[in-house]
């Protein structure tokens, strides 16, 4: 097991590593940034080391510190959790880059590399935790992090937007680590493998039940569904274009993580109570999304109005729940996250050349910066779900399955709330990109960013994301054909639970009497 | 908050502190006590010397940054870890031996992580609010 106790290590200890190397060097901002972007690099390599061991179907398992599950925290990793490791390690590099280009000396001063490998230490965490109260130690870590992330620059508005975002996060976090209370008083583990097995004999289902739906309150306000949502657009908009980036990217992404966990591996019993208001909240979370989306003209609002209608796409397919629905969800979370960092990097360069994320302040673009409206369109195209870029995979994947499982209404909304997307990202486009450039806006061309060190380092990251966006829309067949096994490897636990509880020690480990 | 009794309790209070917190990490693999607790007794001692002295005084004292307390203690945490992989065994199984009958092992090192940490995070929140 030597190969499982390194792979799954490493993908936490290279952020620990850069959380630590950073506050030692914290005086020196340039120590600071070689250490991040090697800790970000070293994220993405020993993720790209541990897809490589899982790729196959294969479910690696270390318990930290020897000491076995169910008592002892386990690590697991398959192929959903190493698909998120890596794509987060992806993140981590791409934005890490950007974040390079910025005007960061004050930033840097103030605990940003520290807190930004503190918020993937977060994120990583989760992914790989097979263990619910440990889960909740890492959102804990991550929602930290993300608070000092937010709250960096100091502003009133970041300080209204920060308090808004820590005290719906604590609130929900709290009511977190109160159902894991239960969930234990219940079944006496906590342990993920272990409670799959545990709570089918559980006697009493209904408490099962309400337990799942505790669990998707506290998973949803993470992933920002309807009715939870309203913390997100109040903090995004707020927080420089990496840090915005970087958030987009992980955070809600975690929440939808945990719900496919905890909804395929935990309580996948008694769906007739819960997928039903999964689907609900799912079609909810899409309308909503995208007609704020619609309704504002803040570049950074609109894309955060975005980030809420796409989770909704996500949890369709965790409500519908066949294995194409759960494989579409993956492919969906896969595709946004890469498309939804890219928009925002995106937009901090639109603001730098226009001087405004208002898109009434804005315009002509196009006519100084042509790459930047097509390195723009791609993101924003695919994001609409347009063929034949990722999107479009994604979106047909999880509509399918719900046409095929008989829930029309859910496409029928699926494939409006697409047109609104398409709609608003045209918003931009036309306003930012094709009108004449406002009067008292400075000229595009005369604005645009200075030296060309920083304009390769900010079109650097957005180009390799397009790309990836593009090789997922034209060469879409391995990209779906890991999602759709990844998502019948969910489907079908017992892999997951063998992994935690490997056969040949069986009974020794697991301790079935103390199941009440 | 220049008090006389203050500047003077602080000076006895902040040896008898760092002793206690010592001895409070050493006996806490197998009693109560730990890296922690011992953190927060040094943290103790050091705030209440600097509470009348300010923050120089502080800075003086320690010689080295809070923040690089608390990375200097995350790094030794990680590390302790470390000769489990190498061993072939689970990120943080500790390693034992046993010269003399006194048990040394890789928990110290985590443990001392653990106090650095926890002094260097305390000493960082107290910094902006101590006088100059």
């Amino acid at each position: 097991m030597m190969r499982a106790n390194l792979l799954l290590a490493l993908p936490v200890l290279c952020p620990l590593a850069g959380v630590a190397l950073s506050l030692l060097a914290w005086r020196w901002p340039l120590v600071q940034r070689g250490v991040s972007l090697a800790a970000s690099f070293g994220l993405l390599l020993s993720a790209i080391a541990l897809v490589g061991a899982v790729h196959d179907g294969t479910v690696l398992a270390t318990q930290f510190g020897a000491w076995q599950a169910p008592f002892g925290i386990s690590f697991v990793g398959d192929m959903l959790s190493a698909a998120m490791v890596l794509i987060a390690g992806l993140m981590a590099v791409a934005v890490g880059i950007y974040g390079l280009a910025g005007d960061a000396s004050a930033r840097e001063y103030a605990f940003y590399h520290p807190l930004y490998q503190g918020l993937l230490l977060g994120v990583t965490g989760a992914f790989l935790t097979g263990d619910i109260f440990n889960l909740y130690v890492w959102f804990e870590v991550m929602l930290i992090s993300s608070f000092g992330l937010l709250a960096l620059g100091g502003t009133k508005a970041q300080l209204d937007a920060g308090v808004k975002y820590v005290t719906l996060n604590l609130v929900v976090t709290t009511q977190f680590l109160i159902a894991v209370a239960l969930l234990y008083g219940a079944t006496g583990t906590l342990n993920m493998a272990d409670l799959a097995l545990v709570l089918p004999t559980v006697e009493n289902q209904g408490l099962v039940t309400t337990l799942a739906l505790l669990f998707l309150v506290a998973f949803g306000a993470k992933a920002a569904v309807f009715p939870l949502f309203f913390w997100l657009p109040a903090a995004y908009h707020t927080a420089s274009a990496p840090v915005v980036a970087i958030f987009a990217a992980l955070l809600t992404k975690v929440g939808v993580y945990a719900i496919l966990r905890t909804f395929t591996l935990m309580f996948d019993g008694d769906t007739g109570v819960t997928a039903p208001i999964v689907g609900a909240i799912a079609a909810a979370t899409m309308i909503t999304g995208v007609l704020g989306a619609a309704a504002h003209f803040d570049i950074r609002r609109i894309l955060s109005f975005h980030i809420i209608s796409q989770i909704g796409y996500m949890l369709l397919g965790i409500a519908v729940a066949t294995p194409l629905a759960v494989g579409g969800a993956i492919l969906y979370v896969i595709h946004h996250i890469v498309v939804k960092a890219n928009l925002f990097l995106v937009a901090g360069v639109i603001h730098r050349a226009g001087g405004s994320y208002h898109l009434k302040e804005i315009g002509g673009l196009y006519r100084g910066l042509p790459l930047l409206g097509v390195l723009f369109a791609i993101p924003a195209l695919s994001l609409a779900g347009l063929p034949p870029l990722s999107g479009f995979w994604a979106k047909f994947g999880v509509i399918k399955a719900s046409l095929d499982a008989g829930h029309i209404a859910l496409a029928v909304t699926g494939l409006a709330v697409g047109l609104l997307t398409l709609y608003s990202m045209l918003k931009i486009w036309n306003e930012a990109f094709w009108k004449a450039a406002p009067e008292r806006s400075v000229a595009a061309e005369r604005r645009w960013l200075g030296e060309p060190g920083t304009r390769v380092l900010m079109l650097v990251p957005i180009s390799a994301l397009a790309t990836i966006t593009l090789a997922i829309g034209f060469w879409a067949e391995p990209f779906v054909d890991y999602s759709l096994r990844a998502g019948a490897q969910l489907l079908d636990k017992s892999a997951y639970i063998d992994a935690v509880f490997p056969p040949e020690t069986a009974g020794g480990a697991r301790i079935q009497e103390s199941v009440p | 908050m220049n008090s006389l009794i203050l500047r003077t309790t602080g000076r006895a209070i902040l040896p008898l502190a760092l002793l206690f917190s010592i001895y409070v990490l050493f006996r806490g693999h197998n009693e109560p006590g730990g890296g922690f607790i011992g953190g927060l007794i040094a943290a103790a001692g050091l705030a209440v010397y600097a509470l009348p002295r300010g923050r120089s005084a502080l800075v003086r004292l320690i010689r080295v940054w809070p923040k690089a307390l608390i990375g200097g203690g995350l790094a030794l945490g990680l590390l302790s870890g470390l000769p489990a992989l190498l061993l072939n065994s689970p990120y943080l199984t500790h390693q034992w031996t046993f010269p003399g009958g006194l048990a040394v092992g890789t928990a110290l090192v985590f443990d001392v992580g653990v106090y650095l940490t926890v002094v260097g995070a305390v000493l960082t929140f107290l910094l902006p609010y101590l006088e100059e």
